[in-house]
């Protein structure tokens, strides 16, 4: 069987380099897979974070050959096997070591966002075709690719500022919910800085289950955010009618 | 106490952060407790994770005939009658409300018709019991449960691996940790713990689980002198992806043939008919991975040593609502469209019956503050589980178990633990550095080759008498495993520690397994194909005397007249 080399950063916070580890490619074999042969035989100490190895954990993120991607659903035969293949840690996470990033930051940005609150007496009837659209965003599986290539978390460090698209889409799974009863709007402008995201879609071309995050989530609630805060008439109207702050 | 360590102190410890260990967070937290979770990955990507049929849950929603006493028998069938019947009891009055509460926290599961929870068929279910997403059940949960949790103020230590118990006398004190990331020591002191790990898997090659199912929290409850249960019964999915070599063991949910997928052999034969001619595809799962086993080894497997999986008799666009995983999983990493053809299917080392025995009503061990729930704990399945009964079990006796926990707590005064312990299990966590000896890796895979060919589907004297020589040896080489580098993030320094924890409860299934001379549910002895009525009543129980593994036979305990009567009922199926 062909052997592949495989350039793997080693590293920590301070330094690193790439090491060039050779691997036999087995039909079918993605790229944690080789990490792991890689582990196994030559570098035991070698930093991957795993655990499903089905991609629906979302923990083996990485650049590989400059592409974020799950190394669990990254084939080795769709990567061309006569250069070496370049394994590279999420850029916009501080590395701990070698392929391993601390993605606390984003855990962080989860505690802000207020549960799912239900209306006061609802029967808890809810129809499919009202759920689809938030389905879709429940699928995500916080790989975290999505929040690697934002250009405002990778490319301005926006992360004090900036909920980046995962919690996009999180919250637009609440707002949708048919039977919520909260708004999220003062948090998605305020808190989470919606209005820096210019909707370049980098977020929907690497997510791994497909969620069209931008146009299904972020473009929703960007316009719920315009409603609520920009629009004069519906801002008249809930002048007259003295209404709260509600935007559902 | 020792200054010098990290330490934190709560009223009560979860070690693990999937359904059961979140579960019993929540509740614990509701009873105001002060609740510490440790796991050894990040927050979310437990094991739960990777369910994807469905939580069984007798709500009635789809077939009105369903309740409770339908769903306890199904339980107990499937479970060969070994079952804890209290846990089987309890497990079936509560799972439904355990499931409305999820949906009050913000899950959203399919709906019927009429805007209810939508339940799907299952092996050994005699209604549609299964609420379920698509065939991700497992993620919603997860993610349910994790979100509630935080916002109701749990401190969670993730990416920290707990490598023993500590005690004050006969009670449990606390744990002893290291994380993961730059491999410092933490002393976690607690009036009580729950042990939540989850399973064994990782002691077999082909498997459903991840690295972390090593079954580190029997392993931790044995040490500390707590009894486990039924170790043999250890269950084999009859669906895992069987080609190509890198996804070997990949689960392929039940929930393909629940929503009507056929197994054929390579003659295009429904072999099922042969060996479940009633229920066929949705027998239970020890029949069905023995019955598939058996057409591989009788000749009649596929190219690549499996059965044919096939749904594409349905409409692919339905297969893709209702399965979206499998469908992506095979088309990505198998290039197979099961739209339009079938999948290659065989058994894969998926959950374990057996554990830690505990009480039925707290969840409680037979340690003082220590408790366990989920599949680190046995009772409820007995000899089989049946799909969708997981879930439900984390639910159930993840809430009990957090509530006696914190119960528990509030009774006590704060526990005090010697610096002995401490710095013992310093020096053994720190010794793979300080030797020269073999590499972790190695061992753990020759654990895994033996484990697969000898303590498997089928078990027979011979096989089993030789794993315990195997198991002996690989035990003294063990004492010795070495590992270079530092410690920050080390796999290979981690896995010396999930070794331990392996080679404990592989011991305790081959065991168990020797004594148990009949074949029940998912343990089946070629030298003893029957069931046997005195084993049929009687369980086996694990407990260390000294550095001895003991295993001794105890009787269970009959069944109440009503229960009997409820068993004995025909009405559904099941057998």
């Amino acid at each position: 069987m062909a052997d592949v080399v495989l350039k793997v950063f080693r590293g920590d916070r301070e330094s690193g380099a790439t090491a060039d580890y050779k691997v036999p490619v087995a039909p079918g074999m993605v790229v944690l897979d080789a990490l792991h042969y890689v582990q196994k035989t030559q570098a035991p100490d070698l930093a991957v974070r795993w655990n499903c190895k089905a991609g629906k954990c979302g923990s083996c993120s990485a650049e590989v050959n400059g592409r974020p991607r799950l190394t669990c659903k990254t084939r080795m035969d769709s990567l061309p096997q006569d250069k070496p293949i370049t394994i590279l840690p999420l850029k916009s996470f501080p590395v701990i070591k070698d392929l391993v990033t601390d993605v606390s930051w984003n855990y962080k940005v989860n505690k802000k966002i207020p549960p799912f609150t239900p209306r006061a007496g609802t029967d808890w009837r809810m129809q499919q075709a009202d759920i689809d659209r938030v389905q879709e965003f429940r699928k995500c599986i916080e790989c975290f690719l999505c929040q690697n290539v934002c250009h405002v978390l990778r490319d301005h460090d926006k992360h004090e500022k900036f909920g980046g698209p995962r919690f996009f889409v999180r919250v637009a799974g609440l707002e949708m919910h048919p039977l919520d009863g909260v708004s999220r709007v003062g948090l998605l402008k305020n808190e989470l800085g919606l209005g820096l995201c210019n909707i370049t879609k980098c977020c929907t071309e690497v997510c791994p289950e497909e969620i069209r995050i931008t146009d299904n989530a972020i473009i929703p609630l960007k316009e719920r955010v315009v409603d609520e805060y920009y629009d004069p008439i519906l801002r008249l109207v809930r002048k007259i009618r003295g209404a709260g702050s509600s935007a559902k | 106490m020792n200054g010098k360590y990290e330490t934190h102190e709560h009223d009560v410890l979860i070690i693990g952060a999937g359904g059961a260990g979140l579960r019993a967070a929540i509740e614990a937290l509701g009873q105001g407790a002060s609740v510490g979770v440790v796991c050894k990955s990040l927050l979310g990507k437990a094991h739960t994770v990777m369910a994807e049929g469905g939580i069984a849950a007798a709500m009635g929603n789809v077939d009105a005939a369903d309740d409770w006493r339908t769903h306890f028998r199904d339980t107990m069938r499937g479970g060969k009658f070994l079952n804890n019947w209290r846990m089987a009891q309890l497990h079936a009055q509560e799972a439904a409300e355990r499931v409305r509460e999820l949906e009050q926290w913000g899950a959203l599961f399919d709906r019927t018709e009429d805007g209810r929870i939508l339940q799907r068929a299952f092996g050994g279910h005699s209604f549609k019991r299964l609420c379920h997403v698509g065939d991700r059940t497992g993620l919603e949960m997860i993610r349910t449960l994790q979100d509630r949790g935080v916002q109701q103020g749990f401190d969670v230590y993730m990416e920290c691996t707990v490598t023993r118990l500590l005690m004050d006398g006969g009670r449990v004190a606390g744990a002893f940790a290291y994380w993961r990331e730059n491999g410092r020591f933490v002393i976690f002191k607690a009036k009580s713990v729950v042990l939540a790990t989850g399973g064994i898997g990782k002691a077999w090659p082909i498997t459903s689980n991840s690295w972390e199912y090593t079954g580190d929290g029997m392993a931790l409850a044995y040490e500390a002198g707590a009894e486990l249960l039924d170790m043999e019964f250890v269950q084999f999915h009859p669906t895992g992806m069987v080609w190509p070599p890198g996804v070997q063991g990949l689960l392929v949910t039940e929930a393909v043939r629940g929503e009507g997928g056929l197994l054929r052999n390579k003659n295009g034969e429904r072999f099922m008919e042969r060996y479940d001619p009633q229920r066929m595809e949705l027998s239970t799962r020890d029949v069905v991975a023995r019955a598939i086993y058996t057409e591989v080894r009788e000749g009649r497997g596929t190219e690549h040593g499996g059965a044919y999986l096939d749904i594409s008799h349905k409409p692919a666009d339905y297969v893709k609502r209702k399965l979206p995983s499998m469908y992506h999983q095979f088309r990505e990493l198998a290039d197979v469209d099961i739209t339009a053809g079938p999948m290659e299917v065989g058994p894969t080392c998926h959950y374990m019956m057996g554990g830690v025995r505990v009480d039925a009503e707290t969840a409680a061990s037979t340690i003082p503050g220590l408790y366990a729930a989920g599949e680190a704990a046995a009772g409820l399945h007995g000899a089989n589980r049946l799909g969708g009964n997981s879930l439900s079990d984390l639910l159930v006796f993840g809430r009990r178990a957090g509530l006696a926990a914190a119960a528990y707590a509030k009774a006590q005064n704060s526990p005090s633990i010697d610096s002995g312990q401490i710095e013992a299990a310093e020096r053994e966590v720190l010794a793979p550095f300080e030797r020269q000896g073999e590499s972790p890796y190695v061992l753990h895979e020759e654990l895994q080759q033996f484990m697969q060919k000898q303590v498997g589907i089928f078990r027979t004297e011979a096989d089993l008498q030789s794993a315990m020589g195997k198991l002996e040896a690989l035990k003294q080489r063990a004492q010795k495993l070495a590992i270079s580098g530092s410690r920050m993030f080390n796999p290979g320094w981690h896995l010396c520690a999930d070794m331990k924890s392996m080679l404990t409860v592989s011991e305790a299934v081959t065991r168990s397994a020797l004594a148990r001379k009949e074949s029940r549910g998912a343990h089946s002895r070629i030298d003893f194909p029957k069931y046997d009525e005195t084993w049929g009543k009687q369980n086996n129980i694990i407990l260390r005397q000294g550095d001895e593994m003991n295993l001794q036979q105890r009787p269970t305990k009959e069944l109440p007249d009503d229960l009997k009567a409820l068993l004995a009922d025909e009405k559904g199926a099941g057998a």
